[in-house]
């Protein structure tokens, strides 16, 4: 058995913010750890972490180690990854656990093969086998269709967790936990990459993976023009815009509007999908969704499987009847 | 300019959900007898961005797949698509690999091709959907990595990608060689055409075992696996769907207006 002990996340901070990935991470850690009986812990690398630090530790963290450097604000593995595998290497938890964000699926990899151990990325489910004490990874494969349960006996034992898999812990003000200045010692040899620009592309409005409501559309909307009713039923509830990959792909909406298994994960208490047939990797997005409600001229659409509601017509008769009754309705409030 | 991109076959992701069950000892899943065996998608935007920079810069672009019995019909479509070569590494030895064993294979496989200049792969696969191999491929020669990209440019030993991020994309510089994956907003990879089917016909790929690659058949596919599968099995989908009808289409939108005030959902 290993020597190493305890559960580690990796937490995302952006300007000043703790992610809501990183708070289920920390939710995740703690039940973890709480099976084991062994400490979570967090690392945190960036800038101006210490507001942030002690929120992990609200969060359910023990420990927390920062390592702040300039060279650091934004992620580079280059630069991340000589300081993870120092970190790693000197405090050996026996789980490291990342986010399947843009940050954690590019890094978790890298670091478990440089640690001589193996990840298993998109993961939806965690727990301790009790007999092995392995970490059993659950992960959705082929679209979402098969799940696999993988295990691994190299440590520490790395995954990345989906987001919106599991959920943070009430915020507790009164829990008590330590924070460790750790320092960069990165050498600007070790970069070999540089981000010479990064581009913003979100829209104005609610953020997708925020909104409470999202009217999402698919291939069977058919144009750009066309995306504009959607548009305009999302502001009237108040809502997000999303779609599936072809109106990104066809450029309809911009690819950040993109939810799915390479897109965005999320899940609103309302899903709206119009003209969407649903495959498996859109699915996968939106499989957290507490209502799925459907309007699409095929019955047999993948679509109708996960809904609660649903329409089968054309979406350009069914949808302006639907908004019309919306405003309705609001109006009577 | 020397591509390598690497490849691999799969069962169509677009495929209806009920045609993927797994068997009685939820080893192995077990594909309906109509689904097509594919190229990967996400392998196809990768020869995409690699043919893309051959039509910019010129040079060769080499096709690389691992596994036993690859259905030449499916894998030659690399070739048909524009790519120069075809390298199989083809034995039973590179089965049932994971991630890591899959990824030490593929780059011995490519150190062995000698001076290349870019490696490509595709940001994950569709049926396993890990987005590890690329990254392995990188850590096993030391190189720099980059993934997601949804543009490549090539100039002065140097490429710059544009990596997709959770709020839009970045534009990243390395130094070549480097491994870059790449993402479905590279754009639609191109029909064959033809001729390129005519010639990959012809053209026959070569096949290397582990010992011409210089590796152990213990340190790749199964035996060389970090990882264990435990078990797969399949989730329950409670379909239960209520559809809201009406006389007319336009009825039936706003009665299910009316039935989401109800369920307070609007």
């Amino acid at each position: 058995m290993s020597q190493n002990q305890g559960v580690m996340i990796f937490g995302e901070v952006v300007n000043g913010q703790l992610q809501a990935i990183t708070k289920e991470l920390l939710g995740c850690g703690r039940k973890l750890a709480s099976e084991l009986q062994e400490e979570l812990s967090a690392v945190l690398l960036g800038s101006n972490l210490a507001g942030s630090a002690r929120e992990a530790i609200t969060f359910g963290a023990d420990r927390v180690y920062i390592v702040d450097a300039p060279l650091l604000k934004d992620y580079q593995a280059d630069a991340y990854m000589p300081v993870m595998e120092r970190l790693v290497k000197q405090t050996a938890p026996r789980i490291l656990l990342l986010g399947q964000t843009s940050i954690g699926q590019d890094l978790a990899p890298r670091l478990a093969f440089r640690l001589g151990t193996e990840a298993t990325t998109d993961c939806i489910e965690l727990s301790i086998d009790p007999e092995s004490g392995l970490l059993e990874r659950t992960k959705p494969v082929y679209g979402g269709n098969v799940m696999a349960v993988i295990t691994g006996e190299h440590f520490p034992e790395v995954a990345t967790v989906r987001s919106k898999a599991y959920s943070p812990l009430e915020a507790d003000v009164s829990k008590r936990g330590e924070v460790i200045n750790i320092e960069a010692e990165v050498e600007p040899p070790a970069m070999r990459t540089r981000i010479i620009e990064k581009v913003s592309q979100v829209a104005e409005g609610i953020r997708l993976e925020e909104a409470a409501t999202v009217v999402a559309g698919g291939r069977g909307i058919g144009s750009n023009q066309d995306f504009k009713q959607l548009e305009e039923l999302a502001r009237l509830l108040k809502g997000a815009i999303g779609a599936s990959r072809p109106p990104c792909d066809n450029g309809w909406i911009g690819d950040t509007a993109q939810i799915g298994l390479t897109g965005k994960i999320i899940a609103p208490d309302f899903y709206l999908a119009v003209a969407l047939s649903g495959s498996s990797q859109h699915i996968s997005g939106v499989s957290g969704a507490k209502n799925i409600v459907a309007i699409n001229k095929d019955p047999e659409a993948n679509i109708f499987r996960v809904a609660r509601f649903g329409v089968v017509g054309d979406w350009k008769k069914v949808l302006p009847a639907f908004t019309a009754r919306v405003r309705e309705l609001a109006g009577e409030n | 300019m020397k591509i390598i991109v690497c490849v691999e076959r799969g069962a169509d992701p677009e495929a209806p959900p009920a045609s993927f069950k797994v068997d009685a000892g939820g080893n192995r899943v077990v594909l309906a007898a109509d689904v097509p065996v594919v190229l990967d998608p996400y392998s196809e935007y990768a020869l995409e961005a690699a043919l893309k920079l051959k039509d910019a810069h010129g040079g060769q672009v080499i096709a690389l797949s691992l596994g036993t019995d690859l259905p030449r019909e499916v894998i030659k479509k690399a070739l048909a698509m524009g790519a120069d070569e075809l390298v199989l590494l083809e034995d039973e030895a590179f089965a049932d690999g994971d991630s890591w064993s899959t990824a030490y294979a593929l780059a011995m496989a490519i150190k062995k091709t000698g001076d290349y200049d870019l490696i490509l792969c595709g940001r994950q696969a569709a049926d396993w959907g890990e987005g590890q191999v690329g990254l392995g491929i990188a850590e096993v020669l030391s190189l720099p990595g980059v993934t997601v990209a949804r543009k490549i440019d090539v100039a002065d030993g140097k490429a710059q990608v544009e990596r997709v991020t959770g709020d839009g994309y970045e534009v990243i510089e390395t130094p070549l060689p480097a491994v870059v994956t790449v993402s479905n907003e590279i754009g639609e990879p191109r029909y064959p055409t033809i001729r390129g089917i005519m010639a990959a016909k012809r053209k026959e790929p070569v096949i290397w075992k582990p010992a011409d690659i210089g590796v152990q058949p213990s340190e790749v596919g199964a035996a060389g696996r970090r990882s264990r599968l435990v078990k797969l099995f399949q989730p329950v989908h409670k379909a239960n769907c209520q559809i809201i009808h009406g006389e007319t289409p336009e009825e039936a939108g706003a009665n299910l207006a009316e039935r989401l005030r109800l369920e307070k959902l609007i």
